[in-house]
């Protein structure tokens, strides 16, 4: 009898982190596009996930990108972070219209350590992709029930992150936002295993 | 600190047991001022006194209960049943039933302490949590709705950051370019070709009960001439030469046609049922032939390759049935993990494609020996933003195949199969539901839904819009072509079926031949009804 070597599959803290942020990185250039809050033109196909996704090509949305989501990354690993917003204001009236929040949850892994600093995950990178492929879709789809953006849009991400967390240099903290007669929609949800993302649309209603 | 500040007027506005600052003036206080001068306090602990309780409780809730006055001595059996204040001499003024004799309460100090209590537990910790303790747990409770429903989130324990430097806002000159699905003002622009195509249908029939489901192939255009449809339970055969219309079927309540498609010669239609099983029906004789399962849900979508057809479903997958045969399925594709909408063999049979509600083209290559095709996709082309149900192979060109996407997409791509590359994108600000070639002309032709719910003409390679038929008041649902390539029938979701004659050939030429060809397939048909 053959002896084989299993490789497990064993994803770390920072490398779920690592997952979710790329997740965030195509899910929010996706909704740039599909919201039509930039010019379709400048938005390029790239291949992620098994799908097509379109990428903003302006280099000033794609550093304001990576340095957000470079400090999400180290705080996620250190599972600071409890809720990422990507928040659409009116650039003239400065009204809030859609709110997209990415709620993290904290899980527990598979791994055999008790240290919280260390934990594990065995989960397949094909099933996260599988579930993060499934909410891409769906964000593609809310089109269908989405009120419309008319007016020129700006868009902002906040992070809400514990209370001992420490501001680095380029950081403010700011207020929560609010939006006038919200209604909510939940999306899939999809998890590392080690992480647990919950992604909510709440957009204004239009009356 | 402004949260709290709006956190507390919203409590302030909601409680209803603070002190009353507005309205009419409370009877207690009314019989303080009237007696300050009488002085006849003391006296009166006599319980059945406690009518004044009553008025003093109505003149909060606005309600005045006939209540028995609670006796603690045994006092006359019918004591006032309702509280009568004009009674007044015998009542002791600014008393309750808890504390009758109010006289040496001095109320302007009491609320001063109290105030002063509740503003020096506030300003002692302005982070918070103290609030809490000092609130009573229903407090707690309506302010922790009260945040959730603003989106606060927990104050207590979250920080709210930001990046300081700032994406761009969009030019100014940029609109938003989904307003095409929301807003009916875009004018249509229709150019008009070399031949004249008449922008009104020909004909049109009505249609009662069609179902409007995006993903289901309720009508067909047969070789000898007939269209089928499904009506709400029923299929339908409609003779486009005769005009005679008969009822092939009627299913039982819940069950229902979900996808109608003829032979290549006319005369046997396959029905895709709502319970996953296709059939087949000698259309001449009105009689079904086999029932054949192997799906566990609907089958939306039918495509025949001579003795073969081939059934896609809402459990993602499709099914190759061959129909001499007793063990019919000889295939099962699973490409899918939605609805299979779109389901086309090309026209040389080579190649088999499928759409998805996954928003995945599937190109299956077709392999001799009967079974069908393999059973991985040749190519999976993903490029499309929404569920993919139009697809038409191109008849003049080979390997070439177009789809249209949905709603959220509303493009037509053309591909080449042989290497699985994108050949060219139209967008046409409009979900796309159907496509057709027309080898007289070289033209293509789509369906389309919201706003204007037109079939656009476009010629091919260009792409140039060539004509917009409208007429339709709701969305297209279906096409089909004609036997002879001149005629387009659209089912719409405004319950018509409208034939347009978009396609008419030079008329000297084609006289002859349709003339010929269709005399001799309508005494076929005739033969073999008796």
């Amino acid at each position: 009898m053959s002896t084989a070597q299993s490789t497990k599959n064993c994803i770390t803290l920072r490398g779920s982190a690592q997952i979710i942020v790329e997740y965030l990185k195509y899910g929010i250039n996706s909704i740039l596009f599909q919201r039509g809050i930039y010019p379709p033109e400048t938005f390029e196909n790239t291949q992620q996930y098994g799908i097509t996704i379109l990428m903003s090509k302006d280099k000033k949305i794609e550093e304001f990108l990576a340095n957000v989501l470079q400090q999400t990354e180290e705080w996620l690993a250190k599972n600071m972070i409890e809720k990422i917003s990507m928040v659409i204001t009116n650039a003239h009236t400065k009204e809030v219209l859609e709110c997209w929040d990415f709620k993290m949850q904290a899980e527990l892994g598979d791994g055999e350590t008790t240290d919280s600093t260390k934990l594990t995950s065995s989960k397949e990178l094909k099933r996260i992709q599988s579930e993060i492929r499934d909410v891409m879709r769906q964000i593609s789809a809310t089109v269908s029930y989405l009120p419309l953006l008319d007016c020129i849009c700006t868009f902002d991400v906040m992070l809400y992150t514990l209370q001992n967390c420490e501001i680095p240099e380029k950081w403010d903290e700011t207020g929560a936002v609010f939006i006038q007669n919200a209604q909510a929609v939940q999306l899939r949800s999809f998890s590392t295993g080690l992480h647990k993302v919950d992604t909510v649309v709440n957009y204004k209603m239009a009356s | 600190m402004s949260q709290f500040n709006f956190l507390n007027e919203m409590t302030s506005a909601l409680t209803l047991d603070g002190e009353i600052s507005r309205g009419p003036v409370p009877r207690w206080q009314k019989k303080l001022e009237a007696s300050a001068m009488a002085n006849s306090l003391n006296g009166s602990i006599n319980a059945s006194r406690s009518v004044l309780s009553m008025s003093y409780n109505s003149s909060f809730s606005g309600v005045n209960p006939p209540m028995k006055t609670p006796r603690k001595v045994g006092g006359d059996a019918k004591c006032k049943k309702t509280p009568t204040p004009s009674k007044g001499a015998k009542t002791p003024s600014g008393g309750d039933r808890f504390i009758p004799n109010r006289g040496t309460s001095n109320f302007e100090l009491g609320h001063y302490l109290i105030k002063q209590e509740q503003e020096k537990s506030e300003n002692d910790d302005k982070d918070n949590s103290n609030n809490a303790n000092k609130k009573s747990p229903s407090k707690v409770e309506r302010q922790k709705l009260i945040s959730d429903s603003l989106q606060v989130g927990d104050p207590k324990s979250a920080r709210i950051l930001c990046y300081q430097n700032k994406a761009p806002a969009a030019p100014e000159s940029h609109q938003n370019p989904l307003k095409v699905v929301y807003s009916i003002n875009t004018p249509l622009s229709t150019k008009s070709g070399s031949r004249y195509i008449p922008t009104t249908s020909d004909r049109i029939l009505d249609a009662p009960d069609i179902i409007n489901d995006y993903y289901l192939n309720l009508m067909d255009w047969s070789a000898d001439n007939i269209v089928t449809v499904a009506l709400g339970n029923a299929v339908y055969l409609w003779n486009a030469a005769t005009g005679n219309i008969e009822q092939l079927v009627e299913y039982e309540e819940g069950d229902h046609a979900c996808a109608l498609s003829w032979i290549q010669d006319g005369q046997i239609l396959a029905i895709g049922n709502n319970t996953g099983a296709v059939e087949l029906w000698d259309c001449s004789k009105i009689k079904r032939l086999r029932v054949m399962d192997g799906h566990s849900a609907r089958v939306g979508t039918l495509a025949w390759n001579s003795f073969l057809v081939s059934s896609g479903s809402r459990d993602g997958s499709i099914v190759h049935h061959d129909v001499r045969a007793r063990e019919h399925k000889v295939a099962t594709l699973n490409g899918h993990t939605q609805e299979v909408c779109g389901l086309k063999w090309s026209t040389d049979f080579k190649h088999l494609a499928s759409g998805g509600n996954d928003n995945l083209v599937n190109v299956w290559s077709a392999v001799s020996g009967g079974t069908g095709s393999a059973t991985e996709p040749l190519h999976v082309l993903n490029e499309h933003q929404a569920a993919v149900r139009a697809l038409a192979w191109c008849p003049w060109q080979p390997n070439l195949l177009a789809s249209g996407g949905g709603t959220a997409d509303r493009c037509i791509k053309f591909w080449n199969v042989s290497n699985g590359s994108l050949v060219n994108s139209v967008d046409t600000k409009s979900q796309v539901c159907a496509l057709l070639w027309s080898r007289n002309y070289k033209e293509l032709i789509s369906a389309h839904g919201f706003a204007h719910n037109q079939l656009t003409i476009w010629k091919y390679p260009s792409m140039i819009k060539q004509a917009e038929l409208t007429g339709h008041t709701s969305r297209v649902l279906q096409m089909a072509m004609s036997p002879d390539g001149s005629t387009v029938i659209s089912a719409g979701a405004d319950e018509t079926l409208r034939l347009w004659n978009c396609f008419a050939p030079d008329p000297h030429a084609a006289k002859k031949a349709t003339a010929g060809a269709s005399k001799a397939k309508q005494s076929v048909f005739r033969q073999s009804i008796r």
